[in-house]
């Protein structure tokens, strides 16, 4: 069994909204993420994997809840308690843009957690060091040195997520946790980030958290995946299990609506009906279960635990299709 | 293609805009296709591609400066280019309505959908507001919009996403138009709406007899939903034809790479997915032979002199060298899952 990088127990986040009302964005969610995996989170839009990914490493504070990396509580740690921690886990964001300062040069945003951050001896790195490192870095990511004295403008959608890839690797993390990493880039682009982040995981003993929309990326990249609805959890499991014989109605659904590029003689037919309830008032019950195809009374009235079924995987139905 | 005369025929479309005091950028290249009644074509493309520029080129809706589009778009015979914008708006909204991407900016915040679409029916067409409404009413309720008459009376911002872009094919749709151009009219959802969406496009043809140009960055919404493909590429055709074929055997290049390059989601997990190096070119880098010769794995000499000619290959046209050297490219591997 491989080492439990980061461990989080009954994380929840609640957002305040205007006349007393409350957002549960993320609910209740318990989960470990094993060091050199890739633990997949994919849902729909508003499901709070985002928000779970920022939760996780502290970028949002849980309302309720713990936290562990490597094996220490990092739930009440001050900021700068948890300044050394943050070296280890880093964020890649979707918008490769807006992440970058576009009026400073690249070589600067990359040497700037270098200059931050004391090294592995608790020095102040020198010019020198973090001169080494710049090149280091860009090399890793499949950029030329020139880049380093450019600015982000002048860079592809791409190439900036590259850069920003460049820039989470850093201070040699051992966690990256990317928010929907490829989803604003062009498929040809696309599938170049998707093999950068598989080849540095091969290449540095990475672990990631990839949250995605897209099931067909996260199964490319996932040794794991976490299926949330609403705040939840409602399957986790190893990707080939969960993606080839769901066992959560909602995790068949979402994988029947993906239109596949493959012409059948059966075109794509919507599998569920109606959109995504409201976060602000989910259903009672299971959360899924005014869109559930297979839905009885029960789960109107008892929400299911996101429990473990025979063949490992655990899921959150009163009558899951498989495991 | 259906029927005899197509709906809109496109010959030769190009657009260029001005750079600097005298060079003209171009946009769009010579691009040709026709949609059939009842046809639903997909033009698929990545960004920068021309994609949504060749809707808004047939609308008539460039408003660049200084812009110059030539070639030929025939709508039911009649030829859009050079119309004068007086001319032009018997014809949109009524005759060809478009939907966007993000209905949430289509619509404006502070007219209830109803107001909005009532509007739009009275526009074209003199009714009283009371028959407006109950068309209104009936166009919601058919596109799926669950209590249609309280739907109406909401505002745009009340409603999901979802539910906006029904209400919005529901406008586009309100005068009966002969075309629906659709502007990645699923992007902005999430799949399991997009799901019903595709399908509601695809039966407007069935109930309304409406010819659908849709425009989209996604191989897999094109796979389900359109009869027929055109493959932009830098401004450029670069592949046109049934979407069957052309998904079963890309006779460009480019069509293969872009299907490759989309990792699967049945079937063996390919340990890389198989990329396109490089980027597309801006308007003003494209070199003179083939746009996509710098990132093209078949590229030798007979790519750069000039754009090559579009050929036939199989059930598809072309714009490729491959085929008229004897070199067509192999039957797709993936296909067999």
């Amino acid at each position: 069994m491989a080492e439990t990088l980061l461990s989080a127990r009954s994380l929840r986040k609640d957002y305040r909204l205007p006349r007393g009302q409350r957002l549960r964005a993320v609910d209740d969610v318990s989960l470990d993420v094993h060091a050199g995996e890739v633990l997949g989170v994919v849902g729909e839009s508003g499901c709070g994997k985002s928000t779970l990914g920022r939760c996780l490493l502290r970028l949002t504070e849980a309302s309720a809840g713990s936290l562990t990396f490597e094996g220490h509580d990092i739930t009440g740690l001050s900021e700068r308690a948890l300044r050394p921690v943050r070296q280890r886990m880093q964020m890649v964001f979707q918008d490769s843009y807006a992440s970058l300062n576009p009026r400073r040069r690249i070589g600067d945003l990359l040497a700037e957690p270098l200059r931050v951050h004391p090294d592995a001896h608790g020095r102040r790195r020198d010019m020198r060091a973090i001169e080494a490192r710049l090149a280091e870095l860009v090399d890793l990511v499949g950029l030329t040195p020139d880049a380093l004295a450019r600015y982000p403008h002048e860079f592809s959608g791409g190439q900036r997520q590259r850069i920003n890839i460049a820039r989470a690797l850093a201070l040699s993390p051992r966690l990256i946790v990317a928010d929907e990493p490829v989803s604003a880039l062009d498929v040809s682009i696309q599938a170049q980030i998707v093999n950068l982040f598989a080849d540095l995981q091969a290449r540095l003993g990475l672990t990631y958290v990839f949250i995605a929309h897209d099931l067909a990326v996260v199964r490319q990249i996932s040794t794991r995946v976490a299926v949330m609805y609403l705040g939840a959890v409602v399957e986790l499991g190893a990707t080939d299990d969960v993606l080839h014989a769901p066992a959560h109605p909602y995790t068949s659904a979402l994988i029947a609506a993906v239109p596949e590029p493959v012409v059948r003689a059966d075109k794509l037919m919507p599998s569920l009906r109606g959109d995504v309830p409201s976060p602000v008032n989910p259903p009672p019950g299971c959360r899924f279960h005014t869109r559930c195809p297979v839905a009885r009374p029960v789960c109107g009235q008892d929400a299911p635990t996101l429990r473990a079924v025979p063949d490992g995987r655990q899921v959150a139905c009163h009558f899951p299709l498989a495991g | 293609m259906t029927g005899v005369e197509p709906i809109l025929s496109v010959e030769g479309l190009s657009l260029a805009v001005p750079r600097g005091r005298t060079a003209m950028l171009p946009i769009l290249e010579n691009v040709s296709f026709s949609v059939g009644q009842g046809e639903i074509l997909g033009i698929v493309g990545e960004s920068g591609s021309g994609k949504s520029l060749t809707a808004l080129t047939i609308m008539g809706l460039i408003d660049i400066p200084g812009a110059r589009v030539t070639g030929s778009v025939r709508f039911r015979g009649r030829e859009l280019v050079g119309l004068s914008q007086r001319a032009f708006r018997p014809l949109r909204g009524r005759e060809i309505a478009m939907i966007f991407q993000d209905p949430m900016t289509a619509f404006t915040p502070v007219y209830t959908i109803g107001w909005q679409i009532d509007e739009q029916i009275r526009a074209h067409s003199r009714v009283s507001r009371a028959e407006a409404r109950a068309r209104t009413v009936r166009l919601l309720g058919d596109m799926g919009v669950p209590d249609p008459e309280r739907a109406a009376g909401r505002y745009p911002h009340q409603l999901s996403g979802g539910l906006r872009q029904r209400a919005m094919i529901a406008m586009a749709l309100s005068c009966n138009p002969s075309l629906l151009i659709a502007d990645e009219p699923t992007t902005a959802l999430d799949v399991t709406v997009q799901a019903q969406i595709l399908e509601l496009l695809r039966s407007l043809r069935r109930d309304y007899g409406s010819s659908v140009l849709l425009i989209t960055h996604d191989m897999g919404v094109v796979a389900q939903t359109c009869d027929s493909t055109l493959v932009l590429y830098a401004g450029n055709l670069a592949e046109r034809g049934p979407t069957e074929a052309l998904f079963a055997r890309p006779g460009h290049p480019y069509t293969a790479a872009l299907l490759d390059s989309i990792p699967p989601l049945h079937g063996v997990r390919p340990s890389r997915l198989p990329s396109i190096g490089g980027a597309p070119p801006s308007p003003a880098s494209r070199p003179p032979g083939c746009p996509f010769a710098p990132r093209c794995v078949h590229d030798h000499p007979a790519c750069h002199d000039s754009r090559p000619p579009v050929v036939r290959e199989g059930r598809q046209d072309v714009a490729c060298v491959l085929p008229g050297e004897g070199r067509s490219l192999p039957l797709r591997l993936r296909e067999a899952v």
